[in-house]
């Protein structure tokens, strides 16, 4: 879908032309982590439970071989089908045989990830099948044929009044009507025929465990559960990082999820799958499409325990501030940020540079992914591999020469003083990015360096 | 080799050391009374707790909730006369006209408000977000303090299909405004049977 290169940082600066908009967006999220605060902060042991949800995590991709191969087993005994997806394009083929050996050309789909990342819509598009994805979020996005811009909020950069617009084309609404209630109605409508005339029904897997073969999806709307229970034949596609060894340990996830996604104690709906409904067919597809790349990284194989909350995007200056579409990839946010240059270096290669190394996602994941420490290693392996521009690279190379020598630096600081004072055009022009939206600082009368000597003697 | 193999195969070369899983991973949570925190997070997330002492006390309250709702099924014998709606089908779709569903919950958690519902209790999975609007019955002993204990509480492959419902459907998707009744039930209210 994203064959053309787009820059983070040029999306980003479209996206900052509408400033207004973007202050929304920024304050916007920035409630939902603030609810995210507060869910938490009622939980005294909350930080043992994100212990728990990591070490859980590390012991599950240090086993996950045996996990895997116990899940297949029991799902199998279960009476679901297993199925395994080297890659997107594998994943896509199998849905798609799935669907043909049903004889139908229509399917309903609730939230999943992976099928972001995979491109199925498109695919089966081609193929002449019917997508309709049932998340509200996402099924406004999709009439708009744009993809989320968020993993759990996708249509989260739109107001209501775009979504107005939208539903009155799409599904004849009142022209100009902004009442989410309203509007939310309308879709209920449309949505509740869909359930009730698709055979195929798609949904993703939160966690899946190894020890019983079954799984768990979570949604506020019901909406997984509506395809899925009213559907000839369920369709569940998984990452294989989504296993979880036992039952017990989705105490620790359940409570840790929703509480770090929008602060809500706990999902609406928490359903578990163990086995097809009589007269129903279930199938679950294992894909890796570049996880096991992922897992040989040591230092990049932790971002394997997320669990898809997107706190890290919520709590993001820099996510808030450039929207979802500027990260041109399924997953945007910090985590995506990491997951995207395993699969493509050379096409996301900007993506590690779009944080200011804060450490907020790091301090707010559930699962104690080291987010910021990642992005940080991921921008060495690319400029070592050669994927950052040129200009980056000759930029970062002369400012270590500076850094690497005390007298260039202190030379490089006087002219820089001077030229500020004599000649400030030099720097207060856009060639400088630093200049743009921002003043340049008033020039001190010396270096703290010089000040620290004065004061000395 | 088949893609099974290769991933396998891939994953046992590339997963790191094993590493022993000894975190302490269930806690103890404390509440003066569970009901209370119950039903105080029930309301949080849009649901009703009442509190009652007998099958009587429900029906009447239901009565006066819902007169002159028609289309009402109940999975629980006590209520058949209130139930106008057979369950009795052999297709879940027939049940796309209904209107009120009385169902039985197997536990409660207090500290998100969910209720353990199952196939033990349902005979269809799609009942309980099926209905425009949803009663769950659980008894007040069967209220336990967190999900720790409800996974002690429950053997989740006990039935093929189980889930924890915590208030009534929802959705926030447009400009964060929360709007109740989003494809599942539009309310929700549980009669607590002291």
């Amino acid at each position: 879908m994203n064959n053309i290169k787009i820059d983070h940082s040029a999306a980003a600066t479209e996206f900052n032309k509408d400033e207004a908009r973007v202050n929304w967006h920024d304050e916007t999220l920035w409630f939902v982590r603030s609810k995210r605060d507060k869910a938490v902060f009622q939980i005294p042991e909350w930080e043992q439970l994100r212990e728990a949800g990591s070490q859980i995590k590390n012991h599950v991709l240090s086993n996950l071989h045996d996990y895997l191969t116990e899940f297949e087993k029991k799902a199998t005994e279960n009476g679901i089908t297993v199925h395994w997806a080297a890659d997107g394009k594998e994943h896509n083929e199998i849905i798609y045989s799935i669907i043909k050996n049903e004889g139908v050309n229509r399917m309903v789909k609730s939230k999943s990830m992976l099928t972001e990342e995979c491109h199925l819509n498109e695919f089966l598009k081609e193929k002449g099948v019917e997508v309709i994805d049932s998340d509200l979020g996402e099924r406004i996005v999709q009439m708009r044929e744009e993809p989320p811009s968020h993993i759990v909020l996708p249509a989260i950069h739109l107001k209501k009044s775009d979504v107005g617009d939208t539903f009155h084309e799409h599904l004849g609404t009142e022209k100009g009507a902004t009442d989410p209630q309203y509007l939310t109605e309308a879709a209920r409508q449309h949505l509740r025929d869909t359930f009730l005339t698709r055979k195929v029904a798609l949904t993703g897997v939160n966690f899946a465990i190894a020890e019983t073969g079954g799984f768990v999806v979570c949604t506020n709307e019901g909406n997984a559960d509506m395809g899925a229970h009213l559907a000839d034949v369920h369709i569940a596609a998984m990452g294989f990082e989504k296993i979880i060894p036992k039952a017990e340990h989705l105490g620790v996830f359940l409570r840790l999820l929703a509480r770090s996604a929008t602060g809500q104690p706990i999902t609406t709906f928490s359903s578990h799958f163990h086995k097809p409904r009589a007269g129903q067919k279930m199938h679950i597809v294992i894909v890796d499409n570049g996880r096991t790349t992922q897992l040989g990284r040591a230092d990049f194989r932790n971002s394997l325990k997320c669990i898809r909350c997107a706190a890290c995007f919520n709590t993001c200056p820099v996510y808030r501030r450039s929207g979802g579409h500027s990260y041109h990839t399924a997953i945007a946010g910090p985590i995506g940020s990491i997951l995207a240059p395993n699969l493509d270096m050379a096409k996301n290669a900007d993506l590690p540079f779009a944080s200011t190394l804060c450490g907020s996602c790091s301090n707010v994941c559930p699962v104690k992914i080291d987010i910021h420490d990642q992005l940080y290693k991921w921008r060495q392996v690319l400029v070592k591999d050669g994927h950052v521009s040129s200009v980056k690279s000759i930029g970062i190379k002369s400012m270590a020469s500076v850094l690497n020598s005390p007298k260039f630096y202190r030379t490089a600081g006087k002219l820089g003083r001077f030229l500020m004072k004599t000649a400030p055009f030099m720097v207060n022009n856009n060639m400088n990015v630093w200049y743009n939206q921002r003043e340049m600082p008033e020039v001190p009368k010396e270096s703290f360096r010089d000040w620290y000597l004065r004061k000395r003697n | 080799m088949s893609s099974r193999e290769k991933i396998l195969s891939a994953i046992k070369t590339n997963q790191p050391d094993y590493q022993k899983l000894d975190v302490q991973f269930k806690f103890e949570t404390v509440y003066d009374d569970l009901f209370n925190k119950f039903s105080e997070i029930l309301s949080f997330v849009g649901g009703k707790a009442i509190e009652v002492k007998n099958f009587d006390e429900i029906k009447a309250d239901i009565q006066s909730h819902y007169s002159g709702v028609t289309r009402i099924a109940t999975t629980i014998a006590e209520f058949s006369d209130l139930a106008d709606f057979s369950l009795n089908i052999a297709d879940p779709h027939d049940l796309e006209t209904l209107n009120l569903a009385i169902i039985e919950g197997d536990f409660a958690v207090a500290e998100n408000g969910a209720i353990w519902v199952s196939e033990k209790h349902i005979p269809h999975r799609v009942l309980p977000m099926i209905t425009q609007y949803l009663v769950i019955v659980v008894k007040k002993s069967e209220i336990v303090t967190n999900m720790h204990r409800a996974y002690e509480r429950v053997k989740v492959d006990d039935t093929g299909f189980g889930t924890f419902i915590s208030g009534p459907s929802k959705t926030a998707d447009i400009e964060q405004s929360l709007v109740i009744g989003a494809h599942g039930a539009r309310g929700l209210t549980v009669y607590v049977l002291g």
